[in-house]
C-alpha cells in the first residue's frame, strides 16, 4: 500500500513492521516525530512494545542495551547532539555484540548551534563498530530499516540507518508500505545466543584484560568487514520479496565515466540530476552513491572507479584538521591498487545550506579540469563558501 | 578457550578462577590474640577474601590489599604489612 509520508514516519513504520519489543528514545530535532509516532503506536496498542521513557540519549541507548541483552528486538532513534551523548554507549553496544537498530536523522553539530542537516554527527562516530547505512529517499529509509533488523540480528552487530534531517525527515514522498505478513516472513523472531536469563546466568560485559581484549577487537573488526556479504545477502532476499534493492554502492552511469561524483544520502538525487544533464549533452560524467559507509565498500568503490580519470567526493562533513571523512576513506581505498584516479574533495551542504546544481557543476568542472591537465589544483574545496572567506 | 562474541561468559561463578591476589601491595595480617570474631571485617571486605571465625581467616588468593578490614576492625586486630617485608 502506498502512503505519502515523511522520512521520520517511514522509520517509525519500519520499526512497527519489525514488531520491536522495546523502544527507548529521547526526542530531538529533527528526529522528534519518530519518537512521537512510536509513542502513539504503543499507546494505541498498535504494537506490543514497551516504550521506556528516559532523561537523555545516553540513558536511551543504555536502556536499549539492557533490553537487547535479554534477547528482545530493540529500537532507538536520534540526531546530532543526541548521537554525541550516546557515543560512549555506541562503542559498548558493538563491543557487547548487541543487535540494536537505530535511525539517525542527520543534523549538524554545535557550535554554532544548528538544527539543520549535515552528516557530521554519524560520520563522527564511524569508528564505533556500528554498521552505517545512508538513505537517499523515504522508501529507502523504510526498506533499509526493515533489512537492518535482519542483518543486525544475524551478524550480532548494531546498525545505524542514517537519513538527512528535514530534507528527508520532514519531506513527504509516496512510500510503498509492505503488508505485515510479508515483513513477518522476511523478519522472523530471533534468538540471541546467550541472553540475560535468571534461569541460566551469564556474565555480560566483563573486564577485558590485556590478555584477551585484542582478540575481541579482532573478532569485531573481522565480523564488521565480513558483514558486507551479509548485507548483500539480506538485501537479495528483500529484493526477491519486495522488488527493491540499493546495493552497498550504487553505480549511476559510472562504469565508463571519466569524471565521477561520489555522494552519500539525499545529495545523491540532486547529483544524479546533474549527471543526467551532462549525459544528455554527451559528456562522460557518472556518479557512485555510497550507501554503506561502515563497513566501507572499498573494493566495490575501486571497482566502480576503475575507468575514472578524476573523482569528486561531495560530502556534508569534515574531519577537522584534514579533509572530509568520505574523501579520506575513498582515497585510502586506492592504497596498493593499480589505477588511482585524481581525487578532489568538496565540502558542501553544511547545516542545511542548499547544495545547488550549480555547485555540483562547479565540482564536476574542477574534476574535469583535473582529468584534462592531470593535475589537481586544490584537493579540499568548499562549495558555496561566502566570497570574502575564500583564502589561498 | 573459545572466546564468545561480546565477551559473554556463560559459566556462572567463573570469576573464582581469576585470582586477584597478585594486585596487592599491602598484606593484611590477623593478630589472633586480639581478634574477637565480631565479623565486621568479613562484612566490609569487598571481595570474598575473609572467612568468619575466631580468629578470622584471610584468603590471600583474592585479597587485593585494600585495607578496609584493617581500617574497620574495632580492636585493631588486622595490620597491613607491605608485601616482601617481614
Amino acid at each position: 500500500m502506498k502512503k505519502v509520508i515523511d522520512g521520520n514516519e517511514a522509520a517509525a513504520a519500519a520499526a512497527k513492521l519489525a514488531r520491536v519489543k522495546v523502544i527507548s528514545a529521547y526526542p530531538i530535532t529533527p528526529q522528534t516525530t519518530v519518537v512521537e509516532k512510536l509513542a502513539d503506536y504503543v499507546a494505541n496498542g498498535d504494537i506490543d512494545a514497551e516504550f521506556i521513557k528516559v532523561e537523555s540519549e545516553h540513558s536511551a541507548l543504555s536502556a536499549c542495551v539492557g533490553a537487547a541483552a535479554t534477547g528482545v528486538r530493540t529500537f532507538t532513534a536520534t540526531s546530532s547532539q543526541g548521537l554525541m551523548l550516546m557515543s560512549e554507549i555506541l562503542f559498548a553496544t558493538s563491543g557487547l555484540r548487541l543487535p540494536i537498530v537505530m535511525t539517525n536523522a542527520n543534523r549538524s553539530l554545535s557550535a554554532p548551534l544548528s538544527i539543520w542537516c549535515d552528516q557530521q554527527d554519524s560520520v563522527a562516530v564511524r569508528d564505533s563498530g556500528w554498521i552505517q547505512l545512508y538513505c537517499e529517499n523515504n522508501q529507502e529509509i523504510l526498506d533499509t530499516t526493515i533489512q537492518a533488523f535482519r542483518a543486525s540480528e544475524e551478524l550480532l552487530l548494531p546498525v545505524m540507518v542514517c537519513y538527512d534531517g528535514y530534507i528527508l525527515s520532514h519531506t513527504v514522498e509516496p512510500v510503498d508500505i509492505p503488508r505485515q505478513e510479508e515483513v513477518d516472513e522476511f523478519l522472523p523472531p530471533y534468538k540471541l545466543p546467550n541472553p540475560l536469563d535468571p534461569e541460566k546466568p551469564v556474565t555480560i560485559g566483563p573486564v577485558g584484560v590485556p590478555e584477551y581484549y585484542t582478540e575481541f577487537r579482532y573478532m569485531l573488526q573481522n565480523d564488521m568487514r565480513n558483514s558486507k556479504n551479509k548485507l548483500v545477502e539480506v538485501e537479495g532476499e528483500f529484493a526477491n520479496r519486495f522488488g527493491r534493492s540499493y546495493g552497498l554502492i550504487e553505480r549511476y552511469h559510472s562504469d565508463d565515466a571519466e569524471v565521477v561524483l561520489l555522494t552519500m544520502g539525499s545529495l545523491s538525487s540532486s547529483a544524479k540530476d546533474v549527471v543526467d544533464s551532462y549525459r544528455k549533452r554527451g559528456v562522460s560524467v557518472g556518479l557512485v552513491k555510497v550507501k554503506s559507509y561502515r563497513p566501507f565498500p572499498n573494493e566495490e568503490i575501486v571497482g566502480a572507479l576503475r575507468n575514472a580519470m578524476a573523482v569528486a567526493v561531495l560530502e556534508k562533513d569534515i574531519s577537522l584538521g584534514y579533509a572530509g571523512g568520505l574523501f579520506l576513506d575513498t582515497a585510502a581505498s586506492f592504497v596498493n591498487s593499480e589505477h588511482t584516479p585524481l581525487m578532489l574533495n568538496f565540502i558542501c551542504g553544511l547545516a542545511g545550506r542548499d547544495v545547488s546544481s550549480l555547485q555540483i557543476r562547479q565540482a564536476v568542472h574542477a574534476a574535469a579540469k583535473a582529468a584534462e591537465s592531470g593535475e589537481v589544483k586544490r584537493t579540499v574545496n568548499w562549495l558555496g563558501l561566502r566570497e570574502n572567506y575564500r583564502g589561498g | 578457550m573459545k572466546l564468545k562474541p561480546g565477551a559473554t561468559i556463560t559459566e556462572p561463578g567463573s570469576s573464582e578462577k581469576y585470582e586477584t591476589g597478585s594486585w596487592r601491595t599491602f598484606k593484611p595480617i590477623v593478630v589472633a590474640e586480639k581478634c574477637t570474631g565480631c565479623g565486621l571485617c568479613w562484612l566490609f571486605c569487598p571481595e570474598p577474601a575473609i572467612f568468619e571465625g575466631k580468629p578470622v581467616k584471610i584468603d590471600l588468593r583474592y585479597c587485593k590489599g585494600c585495607g578496609i578490614c584493617s581500617n574497620e576492625c574495632p580492636v585493631k586486630a588486622i595490620i597491613m604489612v607491605e608485601e616482601g617485608r617481614k
